[in-house]
């Protein structure tokens, strides 16, 4: 069972690479053109596809970089000469650093607030949550973002609205600034578990065995720790998994607006700067990322949930 | 038909009738149709309406704050806020009113197919669907959009293609609920061909579910629209678009915020009203989508 779920996880993966490197061979131009950029013709071209190795056929070169990718070695980048692996290391950091926050603060948050909004389900605390949920969750996240510059920057002037920290600072330097993309991106994740949460809860509440305790007469608060939390928090690790995986993709959008030097907004440069082997790369880090995770999320569960052992694995 | 409609079933208009009316008995349904339906009025008589021509520039106006002359003030370049604001949604509720039915019709096609014929084939399908939706959406928009272009005839199939392969999923999953079924057995004994069972027999199932997608990936999709706007890879200037102007406005929040918040405001509205009436639809059509993933 779990070998099986570990090959679809590395299939996944392979598949992934492979799409990613037939999505980057149909950009138009390659790495020379857009380092030679006005003299890309005739020896010169050639001598730097030479060079790179691109005159060689598709199928070779992806088997060699899908190999060295394996080793960790990520290729150089087409205009600097540098190694990615080096480039994409702090950068990948710096985001680790937003995910991090984001979960820290995020995951407790909305656990206590989809709990809450279910036990006292259409009350007014139950309402309250759930409508700013709805409204956190669908507001694109370059609109609250702006919004908390523009209340908290610009209006209020508690902290700095965009960062101007360097990709290679140490972290410390990085507070303030850090605050409030941290914030934006604690919003999405915590609306989108909570809903989760509140919905599993609610369902565990329904079912027989809530009832039957209710009606043997177990202490209502001892229903809720005993038997409802444990079955209702269950499904909710996958969630979280989805929404650390969305986390990847909803970086890109609040890195650009917040000027975070993170390997979203490195994603976007290279992608406008033409720089292929650097899109690449980060592209298979971040699908490799949602892949683990959502692993490690199966695991998890199948572990917590003695049931879940023998059972067929949810269908994919 | 009569063969699987014996009993008396209401006509698709009246159904359309009913359905409406039960969205509208929800207080979060009526919202979010009422935007909807708003945004819907203002997308198509906009131009009618607006006090200025959106590129009309007056240097005295520059970066001005509310006024009788502009209600909502005018931007860096001394252009009518409130006039840009009213048109700024008809971009992108059109591509993106173009681009979510023809995502729910290839996937969800797609989906049926695979549902109905599962076996090695489906599971090499999945694994591809698995892959794609493990790469950020941002990234696989961009590539298509740096590689051709960002004019409405790309953004339309590249938006339709990506957001009709998270269908595929819903539709495989709906059409293995009704395969199993008892009728499905029937239509396959009596020999109908799969063409014959998918149109009869699926579709009709597996309909409401494909109508709520639709509704959830007209949000994302709209979301996508303007988050690429914004990025600067999406409507080219001077077409009014709540992403782009909120880019551009961006830069003098300070002085004039009404040029971020009138666009964030009309943005904002629309994609909840989509969400509050998919929601309502949702539970008009008794489907649950409480474990809904973020993709």
């Amino acid at each position: 069972m779990l070998l099986r779920r570990l090959g679809l996880g590395a299939i996944t993966v392979w598949l992934v690479s492979v799409i990613i490197f037939a999505g980057v061979e149909m950009l138009p131009g390659d790495a020379c053109t857009a380092f030679l950029e006005r003299e890309a013709k005739g020896k010169l071209l050639e001598n730097c596809r030479e060079d790179l190795g691109l005159n060689r056929s598709a199928l070779t070169r992806y088997v060699d970089w899908a190999g060295s990718a394996l080793q960790g070695d990520l290729g150089v980048s087409a205009n600097g000469q540098k190694q990615i692996s080096e480039m994409v290391g702090y950068r990948l950091r710096n985001t680790l650093l937003l995910a991090f926050g984001a979960m820290v603060v995020g995951i407790p948050l909305a656990l206590f607030l989809g709990v809450v909004a279910a036990l006292w389900r259409d009350r007014p605390v139950d309402i309250f949550v759930s409508t700013s949920a709805i409204f956190a969750m669908t507001i694109p996240e370059f609109v609250s973002a702006t919004l908390l510059i523009l209340v908290f920057s610009v209006w209020l002037g508690w902290v700095p609205g965009i960062v101007l920290t360097s990709a290679n600072a140490p972290l410390v330097e990085f507070f303030p600034e850090v605050m409030l993309p941290i914030g934006v991106l604690t919003l999405v994740m915590t609306a989108h578990i909570l809903r989760t949460v509140r919905s599993s809860v609610i369902e565990t509440l329904a079912s027989d065995y809530a009832q039957m305790a209710t009606l043997k007469g177990v202490p209502y608060w001892q229903i809720v720790f005993r038997h409802i939390l444990p079955n209702a928090l269950l499904p909710t690790i996958n969630v979280v998994a989805l929404t650390i995986a969305w986390l990847l993709g909803g970086v890109v959008v609040i890195e650009t607006v917040f000027n975070y030097p993170g390997l979203g907004r490195m994603m976007i440069d290279s992608i406008s700067d033409r720089d292929l082997p650097v899109t690449q790369a980060i592209a298979l880090i971040i699908a490799s990322v949602y892949v683990i995770v959502n692993l490690a999320a199966d695991i998890m569960t199948m572990l917590a949930n003695p049931r879940l052992r023998t059972v067929h694995l949810r269908q994919g | 038909m009569a063969e699987t409609t014996s009993l008396v079933r209401p006509g698709p208009i009246a159904r359309f009738g009913t359905v409406i009316s039960d969205i509208m008995a929800r207080p979060s349904g009526a919202i979010g149709l009422t935007l909807v339906f708003g945004h819907l009025m203002l997308a198509l008589f906009g131009p009618f309406i607006v006090p200025y021509d959106y590129t009309e520039m007056d240097a005295n106006f520059m970066l001005s704050k509310p006024s009788a002359a502009h209600w909502l003030g005018a931007d860096h370049l001394g252009r009518d806020t409130l006039s840009r604001t009213l048109l700024g949604g008809r971009e992108a509720i059109l591509v993106t009113g173009i681009a979510t039915p023809l995502a729910v019709i290839w996937g969800g096609l797609v989906g049926i197919f695979f549902g109905l014929v599962s076996g090695r084939l489906d599971e090499i399908l999945m694994r591809v669907v698995d892959a794609f939706l493990s790469l950020p959406w941002i990234l696989k928009m961009l590539v298509l959009i740096v590689t051709f272009g960002s004019g409405t005839e790309v953004l339309i199939p590249t938006l339709a293609f990506f957001y009709g392969i998270p269908v595929i999923r819903i539709a495989r999953a709906a059409t293995h609920d009704v395969v199993a079924r008892d009728f499905v057995q029937a239509a396959r004994a009596r020999g109908h061909s799969r063409a014959t069972i998918i149109q009869r027999e699926l579709l009709p199932n597996v309909r409401d579910a494909l109508l709520v997608e639709g509704a959830m990936r007209w949000s994302w999709m709209l979301l996508a629209f303007s988050s690429l706007s914004f990025l600067g890879f999406g409507v080219s200037p001077p077409t009014p678009d709540w992403g782009l102007m909120i880019a551009d406005a961006r830069g003098f929040m300070s002085f004039s915020p009404m040029g971020v918040l009138a666009p964030m405001v009309c943005l904002s509205s629309l994609i909840i009203g989509i969400n509050l009436t998919a929601d309502a639809l949702a539970k008009a059509l008794g489907i649950d989508r409480a474990q809904k993933a973020p993709v």
